[in-house]
């Protein structure tokens, strides 16, 4: 009963808040029921593996099944608490029509939640697309100038992914010996080398659009450019891992074979994507893009760590996918903030918020160095481990993949430098101390950052069960 | 049995309803009344109580998916009246006239669901023609519907001539109408007779391509359906074009197997050549009218799909497809009959003025594009399975994807004005009643978007 909290939450405080006009008190409605599902994600992780199970579709042989192991709780609880720290840090952002920004940011939340739990291949397809469709009102309506047609390169690429992956669903099921589509009948399903990697393809292409993977990339940086920033943070922060979490519950347990037969090519691929999108990020002026672009790269290098099936670059990837989350989550909170008491992303016309907003600015700093993964900050676990593992894979690679550390550091950097160094410029001097809310919120994902950095053993033993399914047979 | 008499009897009552009751409202009322009969008529024959009964020396034979799909069909009708009763009463003083027709073209469906005899396929598509080549027709002072109407009597006409050409050649060549005749398999090794054979089939193939508007036979569609008056469009779209459907899987689903291999390549190439057809040609269109039209041919290619399984689950397909892909039809075409002109723009900014519209209408356009949550996703589903389990190839399977998402491009166009573009809504007068009604139609969409086997279950009973 508990997973099914997860779903009924978010969507019933979303068709209820259809029905509040009233802005001040939609905003209070949301975050509370938002803190309320963080609070019951809190007390899953005392729990262990929960299953909820239920008759769907008889016909179908298609049942509703939620099951949590550690992937999924981490997950769980990163959605958990991404919601309401983007509500309260974007409570004071101006938006027409309130109610419904809210009420379609909650139906994502459900969608996501639900892909993260789902333990049948069609209810898994049913979140999939429930999150998608919500964020492509929320961007076509509230995004920025170009937003319309940015969105529809976004909701067609990602749309057309899907209905591939439902072809490999389709396709599965075709080839279980029970016609069904849990996930337990697909993992007996005895598929030959040849069915492995059709299936594989299908699932994966889905998988890599919404990650993004190099060369399906092309959609990211403008739809997070264009979306409202509140949108931005749940695709970057929360979306994005869609595809990776695509990757080790249903890509490597499923497709064994062909898992191994495509490691090199995605790996590979997964580098050019992160020097790629790093060098892009050195380039870039608009705040927003650089941080577009750095995430790009940070994904770039889970997939790659997936991808080198070590156990150990596999264990730094689940706890990654956690700290990616928060990290990127501090920086565009930031980065909101300052875009919306100056009017500006241009990095040219910043500087000095450390001289005129000495908080904001150590608190960039915090998130900043968390994102070029300094031993201390949550990402400095993940992505030491991330590289042990493709170091074991092939040193070439790692050695490639390790480039982008030291680009990271220059992009990320220089973005400190701009922004909170040098000569108050014009803009910034007319910035006001932030709302209270906003900073308790991303002081306290600075806590997250430094608890998980020096101490993270409580994420190695919540993701422990996924790992042995993974690697121990 | 029942349904056919009873329809009969129903349009002459309808017809002379024309001449005694003046009262349009109450005429509407009259018709509703009596396709609540009929479908009682109808689940009467299906639950063994036969009103009327014949021995039709097995021209009929009534199988429980045949009066399922009369069921569905004619509860179809029933909501379309109810939907559109009071567009249809503005075409005409004398609306009954078009109820008769209505009942006339439900005769000719309750025969194409159960024949097993080629005439009775021939004087079904008949029945069901000819009201239909009138309604086209049914706005007399208007040049394009006269033209429609001409154009649709002239090129069904001649693809009649053809199926009843196909039908002798097959006649010629087996010596029997039936269907299911054992006859075909003597046929082996008399090379003068198979060829007969087969040049009859390929006849009465593009015959039936013709009346389900898949390509390459598809061009009398747009212009047919553009110049027809919106709510006849609306009819013929839907309920017509799944009966057709429904009569083309009677056709060939279950019989001639000795053509197996070649008759999946000639099917294989048309439903590609459809779904190619409606698909791209439905992209440039800057008339929401003609968008649904070529969007209709593209549907029909999906429904095609149904003619490669002999399962189960392309039977449910079909009927799920059938209903879900006429409510979110004929949801639409309600909402352009209240605009005032047929171009995407007229719908810039409905979401400001009409909110509840716009959502609703949403609603059948993810249904008529396949998004979860809404029929359309289990309808293309089921086909997409039943693909699968005949053993076609999975690249096309594929391709039918594709196809699907290129289809996303025309129908979010309207999304895309109703809620991101502002502007004026060139819209006429909508009075509550009737988008509470389009609401009902909604709500019915999203339930067999998540229960889909509330609808199918019954097909078993």
């Amino acid at each position: 009963m508990i997973l099914l909290s997860f779903l009924f939450i978010p969507i019933l405080t979303a068709l209820l808040l259809l029905f509040i006009k009233n802005n001040q008190l939609a905003q209070r409605t949301a975050i509370v029921f938002s803190l309320l599902t963080l609070f019951v994600a809190l007390g899953m992780l005392c729990t262990t593996v929960v299953d909820f199970n239920a008759a769907w579709l008889p016909n179908l042989n298609s049942r509703f099944v939620l099951h949590a192991d550690g992937l999924s709780k981490i997950l769980i609880l990163l959605t958990a608490i991404s919601f309401p720290a983007i509500l309260i840090a974007t409570a004071n952002n101006e938006f027409k029509q309130r109610n419904i920004f809210l009420s379609l940011l909650l139906f994502t939340q459900a969608g996501l939640m639900g892909v993260f739990l789902a333990g049948d291949a069609l209810l898994f397809y049913f979140f999939w697309e429930l999150a998608l469709i919500p964020v492509y009102f929320l961007c076509s309506i509230w995004g920025g100038e170009k937003r319309i047609a940015i969105t529809f390169k976004f909701f067609i690429y990602t749309f057309l992914g899907s209905l591939f992956m439902l072809v490999g669903i389709l396709f599965l099921n075709a080839h279980t010996a029970d016609h069904s589509f849990l996930i337990r009948s697909f993992m007996s399903a005895n598929l030959s080398a040849g069915q492995q990697i059709t299936a594989f393809a299908l699932f994966f292409i889905a998988f890599a659009i919404k990650m993004p993977l190099f060369p399906l990339h092309t959609w990211q940086p403008d739809a997070y450019e264009q979306s409202p920033t509140a949108v931005t943070m749940v695709l970057s922060a929360v979306m994005v891992k869609m595809g990776l979490y695509g990757v080790i519950r249903w890509l490597a347990p499923l497709f064994p074979v062909a898992f191994m037969a495509h490691t090199h090519v995605v790996v590979i691929l997964s580098i050019i994507g992160i020097l790629y999108a790093s060098f892009i990020a050195i380039r870039q002026d608009d705040i927003k893009r650089l941080i577009a672009y750095s995430s790009i790269a940070h994904i770039g290098l889970m997939n790659a760590a997936l991808f080198t099936h070590t156990s150990i670059a596999t264990q730094g990837a689940l706890v990654q996918l956690f700290s990616h989350g928060i990290n990127v989550l501090g920086l565009w909170i930031v980065a909101d903030i300052i875009e919306q008491q100056t009017g500006t992303r241009s990095m040219q016309q910043m500087g000095g918020l450390a001289k005129k907003q000495p908080v904001l600015a150590i608190l960039l700093v915090g998130f900043a160095l968390a994102n070029i993964a300094l031993p201390l900050t949550n990402s400095f676990v993940g992505e030491f481990l991330m590289f042990t593992g493709l170091f074991q894979f092939s040193p070439w690679m790692a050695a490639f993949a390790g480039v982008s550390v030291v680009l990271a550091a220059i992009y990320t950097l220089n973005m400190v430098q701009k922004v909170a160094y040098g000569a108050v410029s014009e803009k910034i001097n007319t910035m006001q101390s932030p709302n209270k809310g906003a900073q308790a919120v991303l002081i306290i994902l600075l806590m997250i950052v430094l608890v998980t950095g020096i101490f993270p053993q409580p994420l190695f033993t919540l993701t422990a069960d996924t790992l042995q399914q993974l690697f121990v047979k | 049995m029942n349904a056919i008499i009873v329809s009969t009897l129903l349009g002459v009552i309808m017809m002379f309803c024309s001449w005694g009751i003046k009262n349009v409202q109450a005429q509407k009322n009259i018709a509703l009344v009596g396709l609540l009969i009929l479908i009682v008529a109808n689940l009467a024959h299906a639950n063994g109580w036969y009103v009327f009964e014949y021995d039709t020396k097995g021209m009929l034979k009534f199988s429980s998916f045949g009066l399922y799909a009369n069921t569905l069909l004619f509860s179809l009708t029933f909501i379309y009246v109810w939907l559109n009763g009071d567009e249809i009463s503005k075409l005409s003083k004398t609306p009954a006239d078009f109820y008769s027709l209505f009942f006339f073209i439900l005769c000719g469906i309750s025969i194409l669901t159960s024949f097993d005899n080629l005439l009775m396929l021939f004087i079904g598509i008949e029945i069901l023609s000819i009201p239909l080549y009138i309604l086209t027709g049914a706005d007399k002072k208007n040049m394009v519907s006269n033209e429609a109407a001409l154009k649709y009597f002239l090129m069904g006409s001649f693809s009649t001539g053809i199926l009843l050409l196909g039908i002798t050649l097959i006649y010629g060549a087996t010596g029997s109408f039936h269907l299911s005749d054992p006859e075909i398999d003597k046929l082996n090794g008399m090379a003068h007779e198979q060829l007969l054979l087969s040049a009859g089939l390929i006849l009465l193939f593009a015959a039936m391509n013709f009346k389900v508007s898949a390509a390459p036979f598809h061009f009398w569609t747009p212009d047919v359906y553009d110049g027809a008056p919106t709510v006849f469009t609306s009819f013929m779209a839907t309920i017509a074009k799944a009966a057709g459907i429904i009569a083309f899987i009677n056709v060939f689903s279950s019989q001639y197997k000795a053509l197996a291999f070649s008759w999946s390549l000639l099917l294989t190439f048309v439903i590609i050549a459809t779904l190619l057809v409606g698909n791209i040609i439905a992209v440039f269109q800057r008339s929401v009218k003609r968008m649904l039209a070529y969007s209709s041919i593209a549907q029909a290619g999906f429904m095609l799909f149904a003619l490669y399984g002999k399962s189960e689950i392309a039977k449910e397909g079909i009927l799920l497809y059938a209903v879900v892909y006429s409510l979110a039809t004929m949801g639409i075409f309600a909402v352009l009959i209240k605009m005032k002109e047929n171009s995407f723009e007229a719908f810039n900014g409905l979401s400001k003025s009409h909110p509840l519209l716009a959502f609703v209408t949403t609603i059948f356009l993810f249904s008529l594009a396949g998004i979860p949550l809404t029929g359309g996703f289990f309808a293309k589903y089921y086909m997409l399975s039943a693909l699968l389990k005949a053993g076609a190839g999975l690249w096309l399977v594929m391709v039918a994807v594709v196809f699907a998402a290129i289809s996303i491009y025309y129908y979010f166009k309207i999304i895309q004005a109703m809620y991101f573009t502002t502007g004026d809504t060139a819209i006429g007068e909508v009075p509550k009643q009737y988008t509470n009604k389009l609401l009902v139609i909604a709500i019915l969409l999203l339930v067999l978007g998540v229960f889909p086997n509330l609808l199918l279950n019954y097909l078993y009973f």
